[in-house]
């Protein structure tokens, strides 16, 4: 296993294994505490929609895709605030729309791409330096935008008490919808449009188990999808197996030990 | 000292269709404990969510202390909504709910200064032993106990709460009740707040304002002035069996 570790295809699956585990598990605490855990299926097909568009005009995808679902994570959002539907009729109409785009684009694209699959079940081992560059830069911008994370934190407590401290909570949301748009985009590259909702929810559910306070929850997220990513990522490559699928199954170990702790203590 | 603390200057709310609120107009003295009456529907919350800038009318004048609500500072209004909103699901402890009255934001870490100002909060309300207690495991009166604390953190002028007696005993309405009269008293505060509750009107508020989607009246607090409210609002006197016929 320590073996691996020289390999530069392995170092770059790693870093980028730490840095999605980072980035879903972190945006994982707002989309689950706010019961938007639809949203990851909903914006990885998306995402989809934005891969195929990419295939279509010969551009890179990741590059088509980040702005594509970043503008129908801002409509779910537009939609959502304007009408008296709820968040999961939204996110339920644009993916299925964005997963028709995706289908007639590649439909329209004539010729098999194997990139296309690439993006329907992940291959964290074939991550590339630009990938990498992409991942980090979001990642940091995360970081950069950590001062948000009291006003998010607070909306997902109640958004009307927010709105009386006369927070800007509409233009908040939107941020934090187009940040995680762009965490699910780069997530898809690595893990799948598959498996990318469990990236955003396990960890956070996982943590919701453990934690009484909303910032240890957000500590023990991101600290189980950085663990449960390199842990999977090792595992995957010992014993063959799909690195997206054995990273989720890390995951789900860590919620049911948890869900037991938590039964346990009751 | 100004003399009105509220003013509304023929206020309409509309939700698409609907008209909730239609030429509403009242002004509330300084320091008075307003008691908000009118049957379900009748626009009570609406009102007071206009007060606090959440719903913008579509037209009309909203003036909280002489100034235009959208330049009055936010921090000067404490509001405590209906507890049962809360979120049971969110991890959270009490004495972050209460912290968040300060920070206007949710506290990542309550240490300090913050943590002092939380506690003094909370022991103000008879709750300083709920302060690491998470919010899913207190009870009704106890949340909103903690509620009232966020309230009254920053010791605002102007306090607006939304049906705080629902869902909490009776021994837990009089201690609400003695904390508000008692901060009042001290900080020469407004109050306006959402009830049913004819006995609330009468024995706690120095005025009634009466809605039902238009304004019934707005006065001095006296038993017969809340029971010609209550049976103009609600076709009857509000202590007999107002949801009932409300509903009806």
């Amino acid at each position: 296993m320590i073996e691996a570790l020289s390999l530069p295809f392995m170092q770059r699956a790693l870093a980028a294994g730490v840095l999605v585990g980072f980035l879903a598990s972190y945006f994982g605490v707002f989309v689950v505490q706010r019961r938007l855990s639809f949203l990851g299926n909903g914006l990885a097909h998306a995402a989809f929609g934005g891969v195929a568009l990419g295939l279509l005009l010969d551009a890179s995808p990741l590059w088509v895709a980040l702005p594509f679902t970043a503008a129908v994570a801002v409509a779910i959002n537009w939609v959502r605030d304007r009408t008296e539907l709820s968040g999961d009729t939204a996110i339920g109409v644009f993916f299925a729309v964005s997963m028709a785009l995706g289908v007639v684009f590649l439909s329209l694209r004539r010729e098999y791409s194997a990139d296309a699959h690439t993006y329907l079940f992940g291959s964290i081992l074939a991550v590339s330096a630009m990938d990498l560059w992409i991942t980090g830069g979001i990642a940091l911008l995360t970081l950069l935008m950590w001062p948000m994370w009291k006003r998010w934190a607070y909306v997902a407590f109640d958004g009307e008490l927010a709105q009386t401290d006369r927070l800007p909570v509409e233009r908040d949301d939107y941020l934090l919808s187009i940040l995680i748009a762009m965490t699910v985009v780069v997530c898809v590259k690595m893990v799948g449009i598959v498996l990318i909702a469990a990236f955003l929810v396990i960890p956070a559910a996982t943590a919701r188990l453990l934690a009484r306070t909303f910032a240890q929850m957000t500590v023990y997220s991101t600290l189980i999808g950085v663990v449960s990513a390199t842990l999977g990522l090792l595992l995957s490559y010992d014993l063959d197996l799909p690195s997206g699928a054995v990273i989720v199954l890390a995951q789900a170990v860590c919620f049911f030990a948890a869900f037991a702790a938590h039964r346990l203590r009751r | 000292m100004t003399a009105f603390a509220i003013e509304a200057d023929n206020i309409h709310v509309r939700f698409g269709d609907y008209w909730a609120l239609t030429e509403v107009s009242f002004a509330i003295p300084d320091g008075a404990f307003v008691a908000v009456l009118g049957p379900n529907g009748a626009g009570k919350s609406t009102l007071l969510k206009t007060c606090l800038g959440l719903i913008r009318p579509q037209s009309g004048l909203m003036r909280l202390y002489d100034r235009p609500l959208a330049e009055f500072d936010a921090s000067r209004m404490g509001y405590v909504p209906q507890i049962k909103t809360l979120d049971r699901s969110f991890p959270a402890l009490a004495i972050e709910l209460a912290a968040s009255g300060v920070l206007s934001a949710w506290p990542w870490h309550i240490q300090g200064a913050l943590r002092r100002q939380a506690m003094e909060a909370l022991e103000q309300v008879g709750a300083d032993h709920l302060a690491s207690r998470p919010l899913a495991r207190l009870s009704g009166g106890e949340l909103q106990r903690v509620y009232l604390a966020r309230a009254l953190i920053r010791r605002p002028p102007l306090v607006l709460l939304d049906e705080p007696a629902t869902g909490i005993d009776p021994a837990g309405e009089r201690d609400m009740f003695r904390v508000l009269e008692r901060y009042q008293e001290t900080e020469k505060a407004t109050i306006m707040m959402i009830t049913h509750d004819w006995h609330t009107a009468v024995h706690h508020a120095t005025h009634i304002l009466a809605i039902n989607r238009r304004l019934i009246g707005c006065g001095e607090s006296s038993p017969a002035f809340a029971e010609e409210m209550l049976r103009e609002a609600f076709g009857h006197i509000g202590h007999e069996h107002p949801h009932r016929e409300a509903n009806a």
